[in-house]
């Protein structure tokens, strides 16, 4: 498994990484970012994808 | 033998991806990467904003993360490549050695343009590009200094922002008629410039600076309209240059930028790409096919990345001699340039090449709140802005990204 992490005080719910990993990152009814804490291995390049393209930085990923 | 390493020259985020990419389409032989900043790659965007009126530590924070995958690339920093010969596959660099490479990846960026105005005043003008101008442009942004920026762009107008908040007294000189008008268009422009007035910012607008004047510390700029600002820091920030200089001799056509085809290799005069020479980011001037346009540079953040892993994928079956790259070469790309922008508490976000719109229109919101503006160009979508209603954005970027390529223009 790959835990993922948002530094919420960075974030500004811009979306960026919703398009690369959809199915670990939503903006809810309030644009407000949520996602998934615990992925698939499989999931590395997406989840890579969007720490990328991040604007703020604001993602992470560990093992 | 010893395989010959990837040289890409320029350690910034073009340079940091290309490394990344390539590891992750499977190169796995030799790569160095030369920059002639003595910092590895870090984030540009806050340097305007955050970092600009942050602690010290703000500054240091910038340095991008380090993938595994790429502990093994070679970072040779301060280190300036100061000519190629792309017959001979070797670059030297301001020291005098010489290097050859299996391929070569151009990710030379741009440097800030300076104004060539008299009035001999060569202290207290200031550009920003990198973490040692934004620590010496930090160093003046104290609370009452005068500070004249020239140019209302973005990069002007995170200025201001930030510089107000520094308590210093911001007086913005700009060509256009409304800030970011360009990127934006007049109506968002304007209300832009109105939140910037809200935060005490004076405007000049429809004019330039002609003349910086004091001996040698700046003490007041002409404007072109007749008037004189008395000031005492001038930011100038009035658009960039490739830095293509260190290439420009070869068979490579520098006009605008470092032309390459939608592989991004880099092309010959007579449009032919260079099989094993690549440009990536903010220097690259690449094809945008479904725009109808033959080639232009897209100074935003997620180009360089867009950009590398493109290259990449070309470039590594490339080097192991596998002729499918040619087919990966000649697959569509067409990444849709997103930048943004703080200024103050706005958060606004763009997709697509708003610079080309014709007409812009207000789609939702309200100009002086939250609201999404759409752009276009005969009558076909071409970008989208929003302020907040980031939600709603996406719907709009994914209408752009459906859009399909205009065929023949493909490079
Ligand atoms: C202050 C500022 C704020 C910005 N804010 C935003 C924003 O909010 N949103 C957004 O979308 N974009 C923003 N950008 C743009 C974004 O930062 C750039 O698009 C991005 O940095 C481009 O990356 P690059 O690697 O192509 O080029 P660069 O980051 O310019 O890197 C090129 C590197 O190559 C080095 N180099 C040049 N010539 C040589 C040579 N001959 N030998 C060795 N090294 C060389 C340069 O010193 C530099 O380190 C901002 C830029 C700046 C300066
Ligand atoms: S891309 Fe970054 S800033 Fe945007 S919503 Fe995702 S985590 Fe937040």
């Amino acid at each position: 498994m790959i835990n993922v992490k948002v530094d919420m005080s960075q974030c500004q719910h811009y979306g960026q990484c919703v398009l690369e990993a959809p199915h670990v990152f939503e903006l809810n009814a309030k644009d407000r970012l949520e996602y998934v804490a615990q992925v698939a291995d499989d999931d590395r390049e997406a989840i890579e994808d969007a720490i990328d393209i991040c604007p703020m930085q604001a993602i992470s990923m560990a093992r | 033998m010893t395989t010959l390493p990837v040289i890409v020259v320029g350690a910034s985020l073009g340079g940091l991806r290309t490394a990344e990419s390539l590891r992750r389409s499977g190169y796995d032989g030799p790569i160095t990467v030369i920059g002639d900043e003595s910092h590895l790659p870090y984030q540009r965007p806050p340097l305007s904003k955050a970092a600009l009126h942050g602690a010290d530590d703000a500054l240091e924070n910038l340095t991008f993360a380090h993938r595994p995958a790429i502990s093994d690339v070679t970072w040779v920093t301060g280190t300036r490549v100061v000519s190629a010969d792309l017959g001979a596959n070797i670059v030297t660099d301001d020291r005098g050695e010489v290097r050859t490479f299996s391929a070569l990846v151009v990710a030379t960026g741009v440097r800030p343009r300076r104004l060539h105005v008299p009035g001999g005043a060569t202290e207290g003008r200031y550009a920003l590009r990198t973490i040692d101008d934004a620590r010496s442009l930090r160093d003046v942004l104290t609370p009452g200094t005068r500070v004249v920026i020239a140019g209302a762009g973005f990069i002007g107008c995170e200025v201001a922002a930030t510089a107000i908040g520094l308590g210093c007294d911001v007086h913005v000189v700009g060509t256009t008629a409304v800030p970011m008008e360009a990127a934006l268009g007049h109506d968002l422009g304007a209300a832009m410039q109105v939140r910037h007035e809200d935060h005490g910012v004076a405007f000049s607008m429809g004019t330039r600076i002609t003349a910086a004047l004091g001996h040698p510390y700046l003490a007041h700029v002409d404007l072109a309209d007749g008037r004189t600002l008395a000031c005492d820091v001038l930011v100038e920030a009035v658009g960039s240059s490739p830095n293509v200089e260190w290439i420009s001799s070869n068979d490579v056509d520098a006009t605008r930028g470092l032309r390459t085809d939608s592989a991004m290799r880099v092309v010959r005069a007579d449009g032919s790409p260079h099989d094993n020479v690549f440009a990536v980011g903010d220097v690259a001037s690449y094809p945008h096919p479904h725009h109808g346009i033959e080639s232009a540079s897209v100074e935003h953040w997620n180009i360089p990345t867009e950009t590398a892993k493109r290259a990449a994928s070309v470039m590594a079956p490339m080097l192991a001699g596998d002729p499918s790259h040619l087919d990966v070469a000649a697959t569509p790309f067409a990444p849709l340039p997103s930048f943004w922008t703080d200024q103050y508490d706005v958060h606004l976000l763009a997709y697509g090449m708003t610079r080309l719109a014709d007409r812009s229109t207000l789609l939702a919101g309200d100009l002086a709140g939250e609201c999404l503006v759409g752009y276009y160009r005969d009558h076909r979508l071409v970008g989208v802005c929003g302020i907040g209603m980031t939600g709603q954005m996406l719907t709009y970027r994914k209408e752009l990204m459906a859009q399909p390529l205009a065929a023949g223009t493909a490079a």
